[in-house]
C-alpha cells in the first residue's frame, strides 16, 4: 500500500509539472508578451529595459525556472487588467464556482438515483422507458442549449426565476454564500439544474444498470427467500451494493463539473472562476489564463488522487495491480 | 458516453449464409427510429451540403441583406416582397433559415474533419501500440489515461486559450481531445485480434509488417471504432457548438450552429425567441440523428448480440 501511494503521488507530481511545461509555453514562449505588456509606442531601448526587467532576455529555461519558482509561492504574476495578483483574483471567485457545483451535484444525486432505481426496477414500463429516454437526451445535448431553453421557459416566458447574476449573498468567515438567502436560491436555481443534467443522465444510467444486475445477484434471491419486504430488498440490500460505483463517479465527476461550469456560468452570468477564465481570454489578461489553467489542472489532479487512493482502499484488487504494474 | 463494443467474433458460418454488408443491412432495418435517424441524417447532410442551392439568400452577401428586414418574426414577408422569412430575421435583416443552413455546412464540416483526423492519428498509435506492446504501448496509454482523466472541454479550451481562434486550431483542438478515445479502442481491439491464428499464419507467410497491420489486423478493429467514431462526431459538434458559443472557436467570418446561437441569444430576453432558437433546433436534430444512428450501429456490430 506505501508503494502505491507513492507511485501515485509521484505519478500526480509529473501531471502537473507537464502540464506547467506546457502552459508556459503555450503562453511565454509562442508570441511575443512584450507585445503585451508594453506600450507600442515605446523606443527599442524602452523595449530591451522592460524584457530585462521581466527576465525576458534570459534563455527560456531559466524564465522556465523562475516561472516554476514563482508558481510554487503561489505568484503567478498580476492580472493585466485589474493589475492584482492572479491567483488571488480566481480564489475569490472559488466559492460562486464551488457552490454551484456543489448544488449541482446534490441535485443529480438526489434525483438520480430514485428515478434510476426506479427505471432498473420497471425496464419495461412506460415511466422506466421515459426515464432512459430522458436520459439519453441528457447525455447528448449540449449544455449551453439546455441552459438556452432553460432561461427562454423559466426566465422570459413563466418569469419565474431570474436568469443572471448571483443574487444577493450573505457572508460567511468573508466568504460570500448564495446558499443563506431566498435570493440567492432562487438565482441558483437554474445555473444549478443545468449544470447538473449531464451528470443527472449518467446517475441515471449507472444506477439502472446497477439495479438490473444486483436483482440477478444470488443474495437477491436469498433475501427475498428469507421473506424480507420489497422496500428491504430494494432500499438496503441493492442500493449498499449499487453505491459503491456511483460514489467513486461522484467523486470523479465533481472536478468535470468545475471544468463545465464554465459554460453555464458564462450563460446565466454566473460570477465564477469560469466566467473569469472567459473573460480573461477575450481580454488577452495571460496571467489569468494561466493561474486558472494551472488552478483547476491541479484540483484535478488532487481529486483524481483522492479518489484513486480511496478506491485503493476500498478495493484490495486495485492495489494489488498497482503494486505489480 | 463513448463505451467500447468488444471486438467481433468471426463466425465464418453465418458469413457463408448471407454475405455480411447484407446482414448488417438488414439488422440495421430492423429498428425503424434508428431508419428514421438515418433519414434526418441524410437531410440535414444534404441541406448543409447543397446550401448555396437551397438557401433563398446568400446570407454573407451583404448586398443581399437589408437592414430595415432586421428582427422579423418567423414568416414575415421581405420588405421587397420577393422572398418570405419562414424562420424570421436577425439583426441585420439576414434570413434565419438560410444562415442555419450555412452554419450546418460548417458545424458538420469541422465536425468530420476533426473526427476524421483524430480516428486516423488514434487508429494508427492505437494499432501500432495494441501489436507491438512494450514501452511504447506503455507510455502511450498512460498518456492516453491521464488525458482521458481530463474532460474533454477542458483540454479544447485549454488549447484554444493558448493558441487562439481559427478553423485550423478548433480542428486542432478537438482532435486533441478526441485522439486518446480512438487509440484506446483501437489497442484493445488490436491486443484480442493480434493473438489470433490468422495474425499468426500472415506473420508465418513472410508479409511485411505494414501489409499486417492496415490488411490484416486493421479491418477485424474497425467495428467497435466505427461505434466509437459515430458518438464521437455528434460529441465533436457539440463540443464546437460549445466553444464557439462561448466565443472560443470559430472566428466571426465562420459562422457556425454555436455561433449564431450565441449571436440571438441577447435577443432572447426581448422575446425575439427565433434567432437563438431556431440554429439551436437545427443543432438538436443534428446531434440527435446521429446519436440514433450510432446507437443502432452499436447494436448491430456488437457480436454478442448476432450470435443470438
Amino acid at each position: 500500500m506505501p508503494l502505491f501511494i507513492l507511485r501515485r503521488i509521484l505519478q500526480s507530481f509529473n501531471v502537473l509539472f507537464v502540464m506547467s511545461l506546457l502552459v508556459f509555453a503555450g503562453v511565454y514562449a509562442i508570441g511575443n508578451p512584450l507585445d503585451l505588456l508594453v506600450d507600442p509606442n515605446a523606443t527599442a531601448d524602452d523595449m530591451a529595459r522592460a524584457a530585462a526587467s521581466l527576465g525576458l532576455d534570459q534563455p527560456l529555461w531559466v524564465q522556465y525556472g523562475r516561472f516554476l519558482a514563482n508558481a510554487m509561492r503561489g505568484d503567478l504574476g498580476n492580472s493585466f487588467i485589474h493589475g492584482v495578483p492572479a491567483l488571488g483574483l480566481i480564489v475569490e471567485r472559488l466559492p460562486a464556482t464551488l457552490e454551484l457545483a456543489v448544488v449541482a451535484m446534490l441535485i443529480a444525486v438526489l434525483l438520480g438515483i430514485p428515478l434510476g432505481l426506479w427505471a432498473g426496477l420497471k425496464p419495461d414500463s412506460w415511466t422506466g422507458r421515459a426515464i432512459m429516454a430522458g436520459s439519453i437526451l441528457g447525455f447528448s445535448l449540449p449544455t449551453f442549449w439546455v441552459g438556452l431553453m432553460l432561461i427562454m421557459v423559466f426566465a422570459v416566458q413563466l418569469g419565474w426565476l431570474p436568469a443572471s447574476g448571483r443574487g444577493s449573498t450573505a457572508d460567511v468567515l468573508g466568504v460570500s454564500i448564495s446558499l443563506l438567502t431566498a435570493d440567492g436560491w432562487r438565482h441558483l436555481l437554474l445555473p444549478a439544474a443545468n449544470l447538473a443534467l449531464f451528470k443527472l443522465s449518467l446517475i441515471i444510467r449507472l444506477t439502472r444498470s446497477g439495479t438490473r444486475e444486483a436483482l440477478l445477484q444470488d443474495y437477491v434471491k436469498f433475501a427475498r427467500a428469507k421473506g424480507l419486504s420489497n422496500a428491504r430488498v430494494v432500499g438496503v440490500h441493492v442500493l449498499k451494493n449499487i453505491l459503491i460505483p456511483i460514489v467513486t463517479v461522484v467523486g470523479l465527476e465533481f472536478g468535470s463539473l468545475i471544468a463545465f461550469s464554465v459554460v453555464t456560468e458564462s450563460i446565466f452570468a454566473w460570477p465564477g472562476m469560469g466566467k473569469l477564465l472567459l473573460d480573461s481570454i477575450t481580454q488577452l489578461d495571460r496571467p489569468v489564463v494561466v493561474a486558472y489553467l494551472l488552478l483547476v489542472v491541479t484540483l484535478y489532479v488532487l481529486i483524481n488522487l483522492v479518489v484513486d487512493l480511496l478506491y485503493a482502499a476500498l478495493d484490495p484488487r486495485v492495489r494489488l495491480a498497482g503494486a505489480r504494474a | 458516453m463513448s463505451e467500447t463494443s468488444p471486438p467481433p467474433a468471426t463466425s465464418p458460418a453465418e458469413a457463408d449464409v448471407e454475405r455480411p454488408l447484407r446482414r448488417l443491412v438488414r439488422m440495421y432495418a430492423e429498428s425503424r427510429v434508428a431508419l428514421f435517424g438515418l433519414a434526418l441524417l441524410l437531410a440535414i447532410v444534404l441541406a448543409a451540403l447543397l446550401a448555396p442551392w437551397l438557401a433563398p439568400q446568400n446570407p454573407y452577401d451583404l448586398i443581399q441583406l437589408d437592414m430595415l428586414d432586421g428582427r422579423l418574426p418567423p414568416g414575415s414577408a421581405s420588405g421587397d416582397g420577393r422572398l418570405t422569412y419562414l424562420l424570421g430575421t436577425d439583426e441585420q435583416g439576414r434570413d434565419m433559415l438560410s444562415a442555419i443552413l450555412y452554419g450546418l455546412r460548417i458545424s458538420v464540416g469541422v465536425g468530420v474533419v476533426a473526427t476524421l483526423l483524430a480516428l486516423a492519428i488514434g487508429m494508427a498509435l492505437g494499432l501500432a501500440a495494441g501489436y507491438f506492446g512494450g514501452r511504447f504501448d506503455a507510455i502511450l496509454m498512460r498518456i492516453a489515461d491521464i488525458q482521458l482523466s481530463f474532460p474533454s472541454i477542458l483540454v479544447a479550451m485549454i488549447l484554444l486559450a493558448l493558441f487562439g481562434q481559427g478553423i485550423d486550431k478548433i480542428v486542432i483542438a478537438l482532435v486533441a481531445a478526441q485522439w486518446a478515445y480512438y487509440a484506446r479502442t483501437t489497442r484493445s481491439a488490436a491486443l484480442v485480434e493480434g493473438r489470433k491464428e490468422y495474425i499468426e499464419a500472415a506473420r508465418l507467410l513472410g508479409l511485411s509488417t505494414p501489409r499486417i497491420l492496415f490488411r490484416h489486423l486493421l479491418p477485424n478493429c474497425l467495428p467497435p471504432l466505427i461505434v466509437v467514431a459515430a458518438l464521437q462526431v455528434a460529441a465533436a459538434i457539440a463540443l464546437e457548438a460549445t466553444l464557439s458559443f462561448l466565443g472560443l472557436g470559430l472566428p466571426v467570418t465562420e459562422p457556425s450552429l454555436g455561433l449564431l446561437i450565441a449571436n440571438g441569444f441577447q435577443y432572447l430576453y426581448s422575446g425575439r425567441y427565433w434567432i437563438s432558437v431556431f440554429p439551436g433546433v437545427a443543432l438538436l436534430l443534428l446531434i440527435l440523428a446521429i446519436n440514433l444512428v450510432a446507437d443502432q450501429l452499436r447494436d448491430v456490430l456488437n457480436p454478442r448480440l448476432q450470435s443470438q
